[in-house]
């Protein structure tokens, strides 16, 4: 699935680094805890995250995350925009929660990553 | 080659600076992609931990051509317990630090799976230091 599709899907809005059309993705994985996030290898995933600050752009660019949906309105701010710019991070901003991200990916097609 | 960097006390903003121009650094010098990971992912934990839950500190990287060692010394409390604090899920991060998106515990066992060597100094009242290498072979 594409990033533009995943946004389409979800209602979100894309911000940061404009959408790669030719990457792929096919899993997803969702956590608030930037830990975990580094426990794993991020490779064709998506990140759905409840977590808007620096801190959520740091841990995606060590993850080598190519995309990230925050969910529950949240707002990037333009240092956070910044960021994603630079390390390469396509945002896709959505109003819905976690849960429902989540759902809606799956049911699409998008894979757990465990 | 060597670089060093400063680390701030609770600046969350800035916090991973280093990490990230490390990054960008083993990107340049085209080390491969799965050893850049596992050494950004062990540098940025240990970063993270020093704005966390000490006052700060300095980072050290040296990189030839067949390793990375990363050193990260903070002032601050030290941990008490080292076998506690290594394994996964222990935390005492505070609820600004798990505002900010840590505290999962999982920070000093992910610098342990990532590197080939770790080396930790601490003691109670003064500071830690975390020394960590990576082989690039
Ligand atoms: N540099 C440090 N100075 C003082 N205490 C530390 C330091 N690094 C780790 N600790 C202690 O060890 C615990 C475990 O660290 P670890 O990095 O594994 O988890 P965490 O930082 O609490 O959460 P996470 O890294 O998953 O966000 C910390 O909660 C803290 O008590
Ligand atoms: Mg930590």
């Amino acid at each position: 699935m594409t990033i533009k599709e995943i946004a389409t899907l979800v209602n979100g809005e894309i911000v940061g680094a404009p959408a790669d059309d030719l990457y792929e993705v096919k899993k997803a994985f969702a956590s608030d805890l930037m830990s975990d996030v580094l426990r794993f290898s991020m490779d064709e995933t998506v990140l759905i995250t409840g977590l808007c600050n620096n801190q959520t752009m740091r841990t995606s660019e060590m993850a080598d995350l190519r995309v990230v949906v925050i969910g529950r309105d949240k707002q990037p701010d333009e240092d956070m925009l910044e960021l994603a710019e630079d390390s390469g991070i396509t945002i896709i901003k959505c109003k819905y929660s976690i849960f429902k991200i989540s759902g809606i990916l799956y049911g699409a097609g998008i894979a757990p990553l465990y | 080659m060597h670089y060093t960097f400063n680390i701030e006390r609770g600046n969350f903003t800035d916090a991973g600076q280093a990490s990230s121009s490390v990054k960008r650094t083993l990107k340049q010098l085209g080390v491969d992609p799965a050893n850049i990971k596992r050494t950004v992912v062990a540098l940025f934990e240990a970063e993270i931990n020093a704005v966390a839950h000490a006052y700060g500190g300095t980072i050290d990287v040296d990189i030839d051509g067949e390793k990375i060692v990363m050193v990260v010394a903070d002032e601050g409390p030290g941990i008490p317990n080292l076998d506690l604090a290594m394994q996964e899920g222990w935390s005492t991060a505070s609820a600004k630090v798990r505002e900010m998106g840590y505290g999962a515990g999982m920070g000093l066992p992910n610098i342990k799976k990532n590197t080939d060597d770790l080396k930790i100094d601490t003691q109670v009242g003064v500071g830690t230091t975390v020394t960590m290498t990576v082989y690039l072979t």
